[in-house]
């Protein structure tokens, strides 16, 4: 069984992404001593850091990683369209546009939070009723809405960028561009995302027979609507949690699901762990370079996983050209 | 076994068919014959409760579709799309498998049967060699064997298909023919099956429905509908009968 050894490893690099990542950082832990702070057995300063400032920020990643990864896997089946990432629902222009309202009025991190829920909450379910609405649903249809409410939504960020006070702007930018800097309390998101994958894991077999095109699972006996609503709000859910948690972090959610089906993981009952467990560990690294490779400058993870995404990607494409012929 | 009950099929402003009432048995084989938009089609996919009619109702075994689970009616129906996907991610083996969906009992993994069923299917349809190939890879001819592997691994007692011989090469096309032939004969399963090839509906089929695509339909055996006029008028085409052998053979009229 390749793919349960393929699974087996990923849990290993996984694990080993969280560890790794508790023992860099501006100040140097051994990971013995790190390995000592988290079972207790060590405390004073190195114990503080580890599970007051990494532990937090680690767990925010790796949920943010699992929960993009799983909401592209999910979108992928429902568009039926490689491209679709987490972002065709205008969930992170809502968002966006809702944080960045809360933070042009002044106001402190839990109206942000709320603020920007209702935002998110609000783009999608728009997207869902103008797309869901006609009887004759069709993938392009939710495509096309999603792009044209985020192009709206942009709008107003910009405009909100030009009225904000230059003090403002930097914090805004990071936001946008994605940052795990204000991660203080991560375990909603990570009790989503064990949640969602808990719930999408029985229905991994109807995604197989999904990506068949709709009437064919129909014809194999898929209550099809149902399902499509269904994947629509767990990708909705997993978005927007991930959006709250570490701002628009882009090309993980595209490029961990295309990674783990040329990984062999097509099937649909391997590839949601597994990307879960790849989008975790990819974002965990990424942050940790970015919070620790030029410290104690800090960059916005968002911008590196587009660094490092954006070559893979084009990688991906060259080949898909290759196969093609 | 199935029963189509005043059937009316259409668009708005365009009657294909009106009010077809028929019942297709066990043991039959059916021929939908009828020119290209003349609703052949949109009618298989009305028999298998894929689009609703515009009136009247498909019935299995006196049930109406339309109040069946869609599990339970895929556990008797199977359907050849005229058209289906050729974007699969996984292998062909994952891809026949998916053929055994109405019938998995656990939501995470398939029973050492499906797996049995489907290795078998595979192997009826030659693509053993092709089993662990991405079924993207494959040709038009060997994706078409793909997908009636995985119709065969289905297991229905109704078979609904559409142009199951297009990309074929000869010998399976006949290799199809007679296995829907074997399975209406020896587990009397209903095949209903739309092609253009007259020299095969001839051999392989014993009752035939003939779409005018303006509301007006035709069906019977070869005696009562297989001759040069109710075809020639089918078509739109005039057309000349051979006798050859046991063969009956309709050539196109030279222009």
């Amino acid at each position: 069984m390749p793919r349960a050894i393929g699974l087996v490893f990923l849990l290993f690099i996984a694990g080993a992404s969280v560890l790794g990542s508790l023992a860099v950082g501006s100040v140097a832990i051994s990971v013995a001593d790190t390995w000592a702070a988290l079972s207790g057995s060590l405390s004073g300063p190195a114990s503080d850091i580890v599970w007051k400032l990494r532990l937090p920020r680690i767990l925010a990643a790796f949920s943010c990683g699992g929960l993009l990864a799983m909401a592209g896997v999910l979108l992928q089946v429902l568009l039926r369209n490689p491209l679709a990432d987490p972002y065709i629902f205008g969930v992170s222009g809502g968002a966006a546009l809702g944080v960045l309202l809360a933070m042009l009025l002044g106001t402190g991190a839990m109206v942000q939070t709320g603020s920007g829920l209702a935002g998110a909450i609000a783009a999608s379910a728009l997207v869902f009723g103008l797309s869901f609405r006609t009887a004759n649903w069709n993938p392009y249809r939710l495509l096309l809405t999603g792009v044209v409410v985020a192009a709206g939504l942009n709008a107003g960020l910009s405009l909100i960028l030009v009225l904000a006070p230059q003090t403002a702007v930097k914090g805004m930018l990071f936001w946008l561009m994605g940052d795990l800097g204000y991660a203080e309390f991560p375990l909603p998101a990570l009790l989503v995302l064990v949640t969602l994958l808990i719930v999408a894991m029985p229905l991994a077999q109807a995604m197989n027979v999904l990506a068949l095109g709709r009437i064919k699972a129909q014809s194999l006996g898929v209550a099809v609507t149902g399902i499509e609503i269904l994947l629509y709000g767990l990708a909705a859910v997993a978005t927007v949690t991930a959006v709250l948690f570490g701002g628009t972090i882009g090309f993980v959610g595209l490029i961990v699901p295309h990674l783990m089906r040329m990984l062999g993981m097509s099937d649909h009952r391997w590839l949601l762990p597994s990307a879960v467990l790849a989008g975790g560990s990819f974002l965990t690294i990424a942050d940790t370079i970015a919070r620790s490779a030029w410290a104690p400058l800090q960059f916005p993870v968002g911008v590196l996983t587009a660094l490092l995404g954006v070559p893979v990607l084009l990688l991906l494409l060259a080949g898909r050209g290759n196969a093609a012929r | 076994m199935l029963r189509a009950e005043r059937l009316s099929l259409g668009f708005p402003g365009r009657r294909l068919l009106e009010g077809l009432s028929l019942e297709f048995c066990p043991g039959q084989v059916w021929a939908v014959l009828g020119r290209n938009g003349s609703g052949k089609s949109t009618l298989l996919h009305a028999l298998a409760a894929l689009r609703a009619p515009q009136a009247g109702t498909t019935l299995l075994e006196g049930v109406p579709l339309d109040t069946m689970p869609r599990r339970r009616v895929a556990r008797h129906i199977g359907v050849l799309l005229q058209e289906e996907t050729h974007e699969f991610w996984g292998s062909v083996r994952d891809f026949v498998l998916l053929g055994r969906y109405p019938h998995v009992r656990s939501p995470f993994g398939w029973h050492i049967d499906d797996e049995a069923v489907a290795r078998a299917e595979i192997e009826s349809l030659h693509l053993t060699g092709l089993a662990d190939r991405a079924f993207a890879t494959l040709s038009g001819g060997e994706r078409q064997r793909a997908r009636a592997a995985a119709l065969f691994a289905q297991r229905p007692l109704v078979y609904l298909l559409d142009e199951p011989l297009q990309h074929l090469d000869l010998p399976h096309q006949v290799a199809v023919l007679e296995r829907l032939a074997h399975e209406a004969r020896e587990h009397g399963a209903v095949v209903v099956m739309v092609v253009h090839e007259l020299l095969f509906a001839s051999r392989y089929c014993d009752r035939f429905l003939l779409l005018y695509g303006d509301g007006r339909f035709a069906h019977g055996g070869a005696q009562e509908v297989l001759d040069a006029s109710h075809l020639g008028e089918l078509y739109g085409f005039a057309l000349d009968v051979v006798e050859a052998g046991r063969d009956r053979l309709f050539l196109p009229r030279r222009a």
